[in-house]
């Protein structure tokens, strides 16, 4: 009743293509972004935004890059996080070997470093698939910490490969405190979340979809396999490497080479799975759910058991609700998070009146 | 140049070991076409549950903890347990996933690989244990006075335990019905299922199977390493190893474990110094990527043909 298009018109092909072609949606996501732009920087905590809504903004946009790769394209990558690391890195040098180097700047030279070496890694994708190809990805995985770590040009000849990111400073406006760090990540996701949702619905993305689902037959009707996986994984490491500066810049302040670790690519992996691969919203759902849910055991655990329970009898409870909720997740619906929203609008247009 | 066979051969020693726990993952790829990432989970699962019942046993029978009984009975226990476990996972994990995309089977043994660990730290607590096979890992003296080299005896050890498993189990699969149903299961799901395999109960032996591999290559590595959380970390050394010789293949597990374990350590003595050492994290996989670009299934893989 209230979320169906009746009576919504569409005259012209641009009213058709739109993202939103219903008005209900458009609504929604206006008050979505009305939400967090204006309200959420007014009534949340300190701790809710450092510890909670800036890793899920970032962590959405890596989850973002690899749904590009993995769910769009179709290339399994283990090795976002180094790509992050790459992003994360190139933006500290840019901004500290480059005077006045202005900071988005900075990102995006980062972000397209990021997307360099994502080309070089995604060439073995033209030969190699499945499986084969995600162990192929941790060769970068391991490769770009060892040399993040061992040639410490990248950190400056800092000890172990630390590096402290510098001040964030946009036109003379220094982003110093959470509220404004918070709405200066909310602001770069929200708009390469709009342009990765426009350039899947493009030409480009069919292209990537199509690779997808069969890499022989999208070459048969001429889409140049070369071309679309390797413009996949540039797209995707530019996404990660934008997340990692943003990782760098405005979640951590200071990061080190082993910390983008094989964890976090497994991490971001579970954000898409459990979100939903192939969705743009299941990257957002997939990452909240995967950053809070830690958080959520260590605070269900506390209030549970109080400080009765010994530290490493807690630490591996965590582990074994992990992972148990992971497998949970998958069989009871393998589709991810997404998917449940879809059948929640299906649902939705009938409601009230289901006959 | 006798430098350079000391290498070498420590290397294809060590090769074996990558082989052991590549093994596993081959025994459920080629069967259930699963991509079993907690193989190094349940590695460290059934080298702690071996050992937790070593200390457990002399109390519970009053025999020496030293004695051959105790380690054969812990053995045993160990065995067991991974059965259990193998069995459990493809009833309660694997079984209501079939027919999913492999990407979220792979994801699921992800989750698998976190409740293992939690599970298997949380019955036998988190400490590093000692754990002695009763063979030492010094030089061999013959070979160290007649060739100047130094040959580990464990290595030798540990690298004749490997054959005689992947002996056994080459047997195992040629030569009893089961082995011949796994085989069937592993050239063509449907086929099998259409002259009556059950294909359930044999991905059910199968995952025992790969229990019984795990606490092999536990055993030796937990010998070499002490009972750790690293050992874990033994499935990122077979990840190489496994593409190199194929998902699908046996003899490419064995042949790529003593490919990867050679030039690993060669690399590491020859290359490493020049680019600052520590490479061996990344170079097996270097090494594997760059063998794939020429042979894209691998060594022995099944060659894949697209029919559009």
């Amino acid at each position: 009743m209230l979320y169906r298009e009746a009576g919504q018109f569409k005259a012209t092909y641009q009213e058709d293509q739109q993202i939103f072609p219903i008005r209900q949606d458009r609504v929604g996501m206006a008050v979505i972004l009305a939400f967090f732009f204006a309200a959420v920087p007014l009534i949340a905590s300190e701790y809710w935004l450092q510890a909670i809504l800036i890793p899920v903004l970032i962590f959405s946009l890596a989850a973002i890059g690899l749904n590009i790769l993995t769910g769009y394209a179709g290339q399994l990558s283990l090795g976002s996080a180094a790509f992050m690391a790459v992003g994360a890195f190139g933006a500290y040098n840019f901004m500290l070997r480059i005077d006045g180097m202005p900071f988005l700047l900075a990102v995006v030279l980062g972000g397209l470093c990021a997307a360099v070496v994502g080309v070089a890694f995604g060439l073995p994708s033209l030969r190699i698939k499945g499986f084969y190809l995600a162990v192929a990805t941790l060769a970068a995985q391991f490769f770009i910490v060892w040399a993040l770590v061992k040639f410490s040009w990248f950190s400056n000849y800092s000890s172990s490969g630390v590096i402290s990111a510098q001040e964030v400073n946009i036109l003379g406006f220094a982003f110093d405190t959470p509220i404004l760090k918070y709405l200066l990540t909310l602001a770069i996701v929200a708009v390469l979340a709009l342009l990765a949702k426009n350039l899947v619905r493009s030409a480009t993305g069919r292209r990537w979809m199509a690779v997808r689902d069969m890499d022989v037959a999208a070459e048969v009707i001429g889409i140049r396999p070369m071309r679309a996986k390797l413009s996949a994984f540039a797209v995707s490491s530019f996404y990660c490497g934008v997340a990692g500066a943003l990782y760098a810049y405005t979640y951590l302040g200071t990061v080190e080479p082993e910390g983008f670790n094989l964890d976090l690519s497994f991490k971001i992996l579970f954000m898409i799975i459990i979100g939903g691969v192939g969705s743009m919203l299941g990257s957002f759902l997939g990452a909240a759910f995967i950053v809070l849910l830690p958080i959520f055991l260590n605070v269900s655990m506390h209030t549970m058991f109080g400080d009765s329970l010994p530290a490493g009898l807690g630490s591996n409870l965590e582990l074994i609700v992990f992972g148990g909720l992971i497998i949970f997740f998958l069989i009871v619906e393998p589709h991810g998070l997404a998917r449940l929203w879809a059948l929640a609008k299906d649902k939705l247009r009938l409601w009230p009146f289901p006959h | 140049m006798g430098f350079f066979f000391e290498v070498l051969i420590g290397g294809l020693l060590s090769g074996v070991l990558y082989a052991l726990v590549a093994l596993g993952f081959v025994l459920i790829y080629k069967a259930s076409g699963v991509f079993n990432f907690a193989q190094g989970a349940m590695v460290f699962f059934a080298a702690l549950t071996f050992v937790g019942f070593k200390e457990l046993l002399p109390g519970w029978t009053g025999l020496e903890e030293s004695s051959v009984v105790v380690f054969w009975l812990a053995f045993a226990l160990a065995l067991a347990s991974m059965v259990v476990l193998g069995i459990l996972t493809e009833k309660v994990v694997l079984r209501p996933l079939v027919n999913q995309p492999h990407i979220t089977l792979f994801m699921a043994t992800i989750g698998l690989t976190f409740l293992v660990e939690g599970i298997a730290q949380a019955i036998w607590g988190a400490n590093v244990r000692g754990l002695d096979l009763g063979i030492t890992d010094e030089p061999i003296e013959w070979i160290l006075d007649s060739a100047d080299m130094i040959v580990s005896k464990f290595d030798v050890f540990a690298a004749a335990l490997a054959g005689i498993l992947v002996a056994s189990l080459a047997l195992f699969f040629q030569y009893t019905k089961v082995g011949r149903a796994l085989r069937a299961v592993a050239d063509d799901h449907q086929a099998a299922l259409s002259i009556g395999i059950p294909l359930q109960h044999i991905w059910a032996i199968v995952w025992a199977v790969a229990g019984f591999v795990a606490l092999v290559a536990g055993l030796i590595w937990g010998a070499r390493s002490g009972v750790q959380f690293a050992l874990t970390f033994t499935a990122l050394k077979a990840l190489p190893v496994l593409i190199l010789g194929g998902f699908t293949s046996v003899p490419g597990a064995i042949v790529g474990g003593l490919i990867i374990g050679a030039s690993e350590k060669l690399a590491e003595v020859y290359i490493g110094p020049m680019v600052g050492g520590g490479i061996e994290g990344w170079f097996p996989y270097m090494l594997a990527l760059f063998f794939l670009l020429v042979r894209p299934e691998g060594l022995f893989g099944e060659k894949h043909i697209d029919r559009v």
